[in-house]
């Protein structure tokens, strides 16, 4: 499993992750279409691919198949090690 | 030197098939239907622009083709673009038709796109205006 901190901490992920929540479950194609369209992010084809790819790793996005089309969507579940770590009430 | 664009063409797995889904389910119109070695030279029109641009359903028998498609198809690039008056319309219409669809409506500036399965092993972008 990757670090969620270091998957978080670059901008264009935490938009691509943005886009997931408004919508979940989208192609390459789609995802790269709104970071362009929508946050005017200039990065290539393959360079959104590696930040899938840390996404991924960090357990944040999945992958499943639509046909032959890789969809990808938001899976929050890491996200409550953040929440646990610090915002969860503590008894002691 | 006044170039126009006569034909574009997508490559589909089966010639039948493919005049099937783009006339019945996008309601293009058939024009030329030419016998050619063992395929067809097969074209389909706009039924608003019946002397239009032509759209080729051409064989993807070269190995090349299907690996093109398949790598496209992958990362949910389309192979071709159509436009039609509402996109959010065509595709309500067409999922009930049982069409699949990679991308649902949705807005990319200054127009409305969607992405659907031609289920001739390629991937069709829709667009219509931002109304």
């Amino acid at each position: 499993m990757g670090d969620v901190y270091k998957a978080l901490a670059d901008p264009t992920r935490r938009l691509i992750l943005d886009e997931l929540a408004e919508r979940d479950g989208q192609s390459l194609f789609e995802l790269c279409g709104r970071l362009a369209m929508r946050h005017d992010v200039t990065s290539s084809r393959q360079a959104i691919t590696q930040h899938i790819a840390v996404l991924e790793e960090a357990g944040l996005v999945s992958v499943r198949r639509s046909g032959r089309t890789r969809i990808h969507h938001l899976h929050t579940e890491p996200l409550r090690e953040i929440v646990e770590r610090w915002l969860t009430a503590r008894e002691d | 030197m006044a170039v126009r664009i006569t034909i574009t063409s997508v490559f589909v797995d089966d010639q039948a098939k493919a005049l099937a889904f783009y006339t019945e389910r996008l309601g293009f119109r058939l024009k030329h239907d030419v016998p050619m070695g063992e395929h067809r030279w097969l074209t389909v029109v706009s039924p608003d622009q019946p002397d239009g641009p032509e759209l080729l359903l051409e064989p993807d028998q070269h190995p090349a083709a299907k690996a093109y498609k398949e790598g496209l198809v992958a990362d949910g690039i389309p192979a071709a673009s159509f436009t039609v008056d509402d996109v959010r319309a065509v595709h309500k219409e067409l999922t009930e038709q049982g069409v699949r669809f990679t991308q649902e409506p949705a807005e990319m500036g200054p127009v409305i796109t969607a992405v659907l399965d031609d289920t001739c092993g390629n991937l069709i972008q829709l667009t219509s205006p931002v109304a």
